[in-house]
């Protein structure tokens, strides 16, 4: 089946993530050998996928993590968690 | 490198194991037992909130909620996977207490919208190194901070967290289907806004130009 463009785009998210049908697949990747519009956007997508994941995008905060640590310290005086064992669980 | 090595780092240590040591009483253990996470929770909680200090407090809770639960980690899902499941949650109650009711039927509304990409003829890759650049930085936040809350947290759970399809699903509460179809839609709306500004941003042959 010859797909148009709009349609090649409704499967731009599902072809990244490798979960188009074996049919599907074939006529997306049929147009996008002819169709250099819908190759660059199935470019600029997954360059932009890779760009969003990658952690430098947002950096900690200075001294997020004694603060973290810290808090946790405070938090872990004095508690503990009930002994193993003396709760039955309940099957309902 | 960096990066590599603290994800094999976290893969090949047994957190199971620790996870029984710190119900066993051996509390101080949580400290090494997140500290592979803090960067992503962080950046989970600031998606979400759109405020710095909102987002530390967010974690703060997150990893406090965390630790004061963790006997009910019941080893099924990776425990990444279930302090992600918290971060939502606590950045979810957050949003629903300050959220006005504009937002709120501006999520609604797009939920039928239609996107359409942004047309190129061609795209030139942009390397990872483009990162160092804060205004590269502040552009991806803006347009991660810009979609609506409903297509952000999906994206946030698959594309930054790494959860999968189902995964996010699950943690949202809403259906395989839903989530798949409100991750295309983020994805093609953070497309269409951020292909013509990085275009603009790393013009051909201007690559650094101060270097």
């Amino acid at each position: 089946m010859v797909l148009e463009c709009k349609h090649v785009w409704e499967h731009i998210s599902g072809y990244l993530d490798g979960t188009l049908d074996a049919a599907v697949l074939e006529d997306v990747q049929k147009h996008l050998e002819h169709c250099e519009i819908c190759s660059a956007i199935l470019d600029s997508t997954r360059n932009i996928l890779i760009l969003t994941a990658d952690e430098r995008v947002f950096e900690l905060p200075l001294g997020f993590s004694e603060r973290l640590h810290a808090r946790l310290e405070a938090e872990m005086q004095g508690f503990s968690y009930k002994p193993r064992g003396s709760v039955e669980e309940s099957d309902g | 490198m960096d990066r590599e090595a603290m994800t094999a780092t976290s893969e090949n240590r047994n957190e199971a194991q620790m996870i029984a040591s710190i119900l066993a009483g051996n509390t101080h253990e949580f400290h090494d037992l997140i500290q592979p996470y803090e960067r992503s929770v962080y950046s989970m909680a600031l998606s979400m909130l759109q405020n710095e200090a909102d987002a530390e407090d967010a974690a703060q809770e997150a990893f406090l909620k965390a630790f004061r639960s963790l006997e009910k980690f019941r080893g099924e899902a990776k425990f990444s996977t279930w302090l992600i499941s918290i971060t939502l949650n606590e950045a979810r109650s957050r949003l629903r207490r300050k959220k006005t009711a504009k937002t709120e039927s501006l999520d609604e509304l797009n939920e039928g919208g239609h996107v359409s990409p942004a047309l190129l003829r061609d795209w030139r890759e942009i390397p990872s190194e483009a990162l160092e650049r804060q205004e590269v930085r502040l552009m991806l936040q803006d347009a991660i901070g810009d979609l609506p809350l409903i297509y952000r947290e999906v994206f946030v759970l698959r594309d930054m967290e790494d959860l999968s399809v189902n995964q996010s699903a699950e943690a949202l509460g809403i259906s395989v289907a839903a989530a798949k179809v409100r991750l295309h839609r983020a994805r093609l709306m953070l497309q269409k806004r951020l292909a013509p500004q990085l275009k603009q941003v790393m013009p051909k042959r201007r690559w650094f130009p101060w270097f």
